[in-house]
């Protein structure tokens, strides 16, 4: 009971529901990687995702918990350290000890929480209609050229774009972060640091460069 | 120079604080930040006013007693000193300089500059210990063989003054570098062994009770703590509490 009511079982709980996002991300990246590279690909793997059962119905409600979990224990954390603090500071010099990504993972974070909701509107909300409302016939072609498309317009492409800038400031403290709650800091972890300052650079240019792509490369009729 | 400050004045507890604003002329760069008060204090007294009061001990950065938010950042801008130790000649002829107390809900202020910071004593009793036998068949210390890189490192941890400037930089008033410190000072020693996992859970538990922050490892605490205390006592803290946990 003491492990869940703790300040450290707090820490613990974003550092894993943050690694476990993080390894769901490995996952998007590369099955999105394929919409530009091999779209036959993409359309196998999408086709795979959106109809094998266990991802349906065991993964899927893993993931939508994990992010759940994430963002609802970075509020509780928040308002609890905002507490902590019944006065504040008439002048506070927070760079000149601690780099601006790291104060404002809440910031980030919101951000974040905004475009996913925009990203299920576009693509979870519609797969599920098309799916279980509809209840349209399989068609293991149709998503490379319905993400394509998704990419037209401007606005959405930019909304995208800056929200992976978001995503990389948030996993540049985050990720590296993780391994420090968890209790690891020694000579191992400088590697796995470096690791996850690429990995916070790499996987979201990734996913800003796929956006980018599909919206100046359209689908032409 | 000539300095400009702007000074945190609460007559106590209870009662509203506010800036007052200071002139004060003829101060010399050999100074200490406590002697510069010094000097504008005995300036307030001589015209009849209230002194401006401030917690300071032994003047030589070892007691941790003096504290201070100052423009922005505890014990200053200098790196690795206490405010104590902090010379006037880090400052320029002209400068405003804003002088706080530490922030925090677990240090509440008791008189302008002066807080309560009794927190980190209740901390320390809760675990920060160790059961030695007094009673005439006392073992020496040092006939224990002790690792040498353990013993640096517990050596490390236990300079931690306790001044609380890690709280105060910390942006959600964290005490997890100072309770990393006391846990690791004996969780890193054979001596520390025996109550070694009911003194993390204490700890922890009396740090979360006075409503100290959580900590989102932004570092500021370490890069402020006066005795360079390092982020690595906070993941010995979180592995020595996950594996007592555990344990049961």
């Amino acid at each position: 009971m003491s492990l869940i009511k703790s300040s450290l079982a707090r820490k613990y709980v974003m550092a894993l529901s943050g690694l476990f996002l993080v390894t769901f991300l490995i996952l998007h990246v590369t099955i999105n990687l394929a919409s530009v590279f091999s779209p036959d690909f993409f359309n196998e793997a999408s086709h795979f995702m959106g109809y094998n059962p266990i991802v349906q119905f065991l993964m899927q409600p893993i993931l939508i918990a994990g992010v759940i979990v994430h963002f609802v224990m970075g509020f509780v954390l928040e308002i609890q350290n905002r507490k902590a603090r019944n006065v504040g500071y008439v002048k506070y010099n927070g760079s000149a000890n601690a780099p601006w990504v790291s104060r404002n993972m809440i910031y980030s974070g919101l951000v974040i929480l905004a475009f996913l909701a925009l990203h299920f509107y576009d693509f979870w909300i519609h797969e599920m209609a098309y799916k279980y409302v509809e209840a349209n016939p399989e068609d293991p072609t149709r998503y490379y050229h319905e993400t394509v498309e998704k990419f037209a317009p401007f606005w959405r492409t930019i909304l995208y774009v800056v929200s992976f800038v978001l995503l990389s400031l948030h996993l540049w403290h985050g990720f590296a972060s993780s391994f420090q709650s968890m209790g690891a800091n020694n000579k191992y972890t400088v590697g796995f640091t470096k690791f996850a300052k690429i990995f916070a650079v790499v996987v979201p240019l990734a996913f800003a460069f796929i956006a980018l792509y599909h919206h100046l490369n359209p689908i032409t009729h | 120079m000539k300095l400009y400050l702007k000074i945190w004045r609460q007559k106590d507890a209870s009662a509203p604080g506010k800036i007052v604003d200071y002139t004060l002329d003829g101060v010399e760069g050999d100074m200490s930040f406590l002697e510069m008060l010094d000097i504008l204090n005995e300036e307030l007294v001589s015209k009849g006013e209230e002194p401006v009061e401030f917690d300071h001990d032994c003047r030589e950065g070892i007691c941790g007693t003096c504290s201070l938010q100052i423009n922005g950042e505890p014990h200053g801008p200098d790196r690795l000193v206490t405010t104590c130790q902090l010379h006037m000649r880090k400052f320029n002829d002209g400068d405003t300089i804003v002088i706080e107390p530490f922030r925090a809900t677990a240090f509440p202020v008791i008189k302008d500059l002066i807080v309560d910071r009794s927190a980190f004593d209740r901390i320390q009793q809760a675990g920060g210990y160790i059961s030695v036998n007094t009673s005439g068949n006392t073992i020496d210390a040092n006939s224990i063989p002790i690792n040498k890189h353990a013993a640096d490192e517990a050596m490390d941890a236990a300079t931690c003054i306790g001044c609380g400037a890690c709280v105060a930089a910390c942006k959600n008033a964290s005490a997890m570098l100072f309770t990393s410190a006391k846990v690791s000072q004996f969780a890193l020693l054979p001596q520390g062994q025996v109550e070694a996992t009911e003194r993390v859970q204490n700890m922890v538990r009396q740090m979360d009770l006075e409503g100290f922050g959580n900590c989102t490892n932004t570092g500021a605490c370490e890069v402020e703590c006066p005795k360079g205390i390092s982020l690595t006592n906070i993941a010995r803290m979180n592995r020595e509490y996950l594996s007592a946990t555990l344990k049961g």
